[in-house]
């Protein structure tokens, strides 16, 4: 990963996670998605849901400690949290297809100012990786991403509109990127935070479509 | 009038009738899971022409377990049907990729919960049935959708297999099966479609009646072939996996 401006993978998995509310069940994609289950949020009661079927998942294993069988969805051994239950993955998928996910969190290559994303398939690609992510973006509750703010070539990955094979049309409501928070808007993306050391001027030019900057703009909110 | 035990005295034994062309679901979930040791026997049973279902091809990770990929390149393979012919992280590189691209092995991409579901369908008796999953996306294009109360659909249709491997915790000679934590996964669903299920089981296989009834995730009716796995090295178990880069 080369180095970035703005907040840190960490920070954007914090910002994301301050959003969870209580009660929510929450289900994490692999890479910085999953990294929302160590922040601390207080006495917030989030139960986490794996697509293999693990319901109810706490912080990865500490080394020695690791049940071999027991994995999150990006492969890393976790542990359970009292109360956690196994199902196999007809069940782990009924419980996305059926509405039950509070908000599912991905990465993705890129967002839409319509809420569409992509993140399955590269351009010029032949097949992908899709994994769970059409079930979760088509079924969840809500569909929050975090992102980079722009590629390696400095292009924005918040555009006009995605030119990759997308995952899902219209579902993505909340961005997080190491510029800000965003929200999809339809024409544009609306700012809700900025992170430290980033301009507005700095995130208009590397953002697709209309930026509207909400009145009373703050800094990223941080844990601790 | 006892019944007779499914439990088989080796690997080789368990997958030496599989004929050229079977259509093979592989259970598993990253490690937990994985029947390692069947498709190591299957490499070596050399069976060709396959159809291999399964959640990912395999192989992106360190160090490398038997997969189905090495099945792919083993040349056994004709047809793969799984969430994943790429690797999630476009830094990694999946071994069957290449095969893919270059069109000397045919794929069917399916979105994870619709294989499940495809699987679960076969077994249950159920045809096809529409899903939201996938519903303006790419692979929607030219194939049938429906509106239901509103919302559009997706038909998909079930998937049968010759054959399921998965792997269990525990198992009795009837082959009643418990999975112990993640380890369970896909495998209940593969049983259920399959004409032929063949677990490889960690705990040595207990006599019937060993396990309580209420306790049973897998039922007999649906395993065929049980075969325990021996301690490494001649058995294959899960493994710690090395620390990926960031």
């Amino acid at each position: 990963m080369s180095e970035t401006k703005g907040i840190t993978r960490q920070q954007m998995a914090d910002r994301v996670a301050l959003e969870f509310q209580d009660g929510w069940i929450v289900n994490l994609g692999v890479g910085i998605p999953t990294m929302c289950s160590n922040t601390d949020i207080g006495d917030r009661d989030i139960t986490y849901h794996s697509e293999n079927g693990v319901i109810g998942y706490g912080a990865v294993a500490e080394p020695g400690q690791e049940d071999l069988n027991l994995v999150n969805a990006g492969g890393q051994n976790v542990t359970l949290k009292p109360g956690a239950a196994v199902v196999h993955h007809s069940d782990s998928f009924a419980v996305i297809r059926g509405g039950h996910i509070d908000v599912t969190v991905m990465g993705a290559y890129q967002v839409a100012m319509n809420g569409d994303f992509a993140n399955w398939k590269l351009k010029g690609q032949k097949g992908g990786g899709i994994g769970g992510a059409m079930d979760l973006a088509a079924c969840a509750k809500r569909v929050f991403i975090i992102l980079e703010h722009v590629t390696r070539s400095n292009h924005p990955r918040l555009v006009e509109a995605c030119d990759l094979p997308v995952t899902a049309r219209g579902v993505v409501t909340l961005v997080a990127t190491n510029y800000g928070l965003f929200e999809p808007t339809g024409d544009g993306f609306l700012l809700r935070e900025i992170a430290p050391g980033l301009t507005v001027d700095e995130i208009r030019a590397t953002t697709g479509g209309k930026l509207t900057v909400v009145d009373g703009l703050k800094t990223m909110r941080m844990v601790g | 009038m006892t019944q007779k035990s499914k439990e088989l005295g080796s690997f080789r034994d368990a997958v030496a009738d599989i004929p050229d062309g079977s259509t093979i679901g592989f259970g598993g979930f990253a490690m937990p899971g994985v029947p390692f040791n069947l498709i190591k026997a299957l490499l070596e049973q050399g069976a060709r022409r396959l159809t291999l279902v399964g959640n990912t091809t395999g192989g992106a990770q360190q160090p490398r377990m038997p997969d189905m990929g090495m099945l792919v390149e083993n040349g056994q393979v004709a047809k793969v049907i799984c969430a994943f012919t790429a690797a999630t992280r476009p830094t990694d590189t999946l071994p069957f990729t290449k095969y893919y691209e270059s069109g000397e092995v045919d794929a069917e991409l399916v979105p994870q919960g619709t294989l499940a579901e495809r699987m679960r369908a076969a077994g249950a008796g159920i045809p096809a049935f529409y899903t939201p999953t996938a519903v303006g996306t790419e692979l929607a294009e030219g194939r049938e959708t429906r509106l239901i109360h509103g919302r559009e659909y997706l038909l998909e249709y079930a998937l049968p297999l010759d054959y399921a491997f998965i792997r269990a915790r525990t198992a009795d000679t009837v082959g009643n099966l418990r999975f112990h934590r993640a380890q369970r996964n896909f495998n209940p669903v593969m049983a259920t479609a399959a004409r032929c299920t063949i677990v490889e089981v960690d705990e040595p296989i207990l006599p019937a009646g060993s396990i309580d009834p209420d306790d049973v995730h897998t039922a007999g009716i649906f395993v065929h072939r049980l075969v325990q796995v021996p301690p490494e090295p001649e058995g294959m178990w899960p493994t710690r996996r090395q620390e990926r880069r960031r």
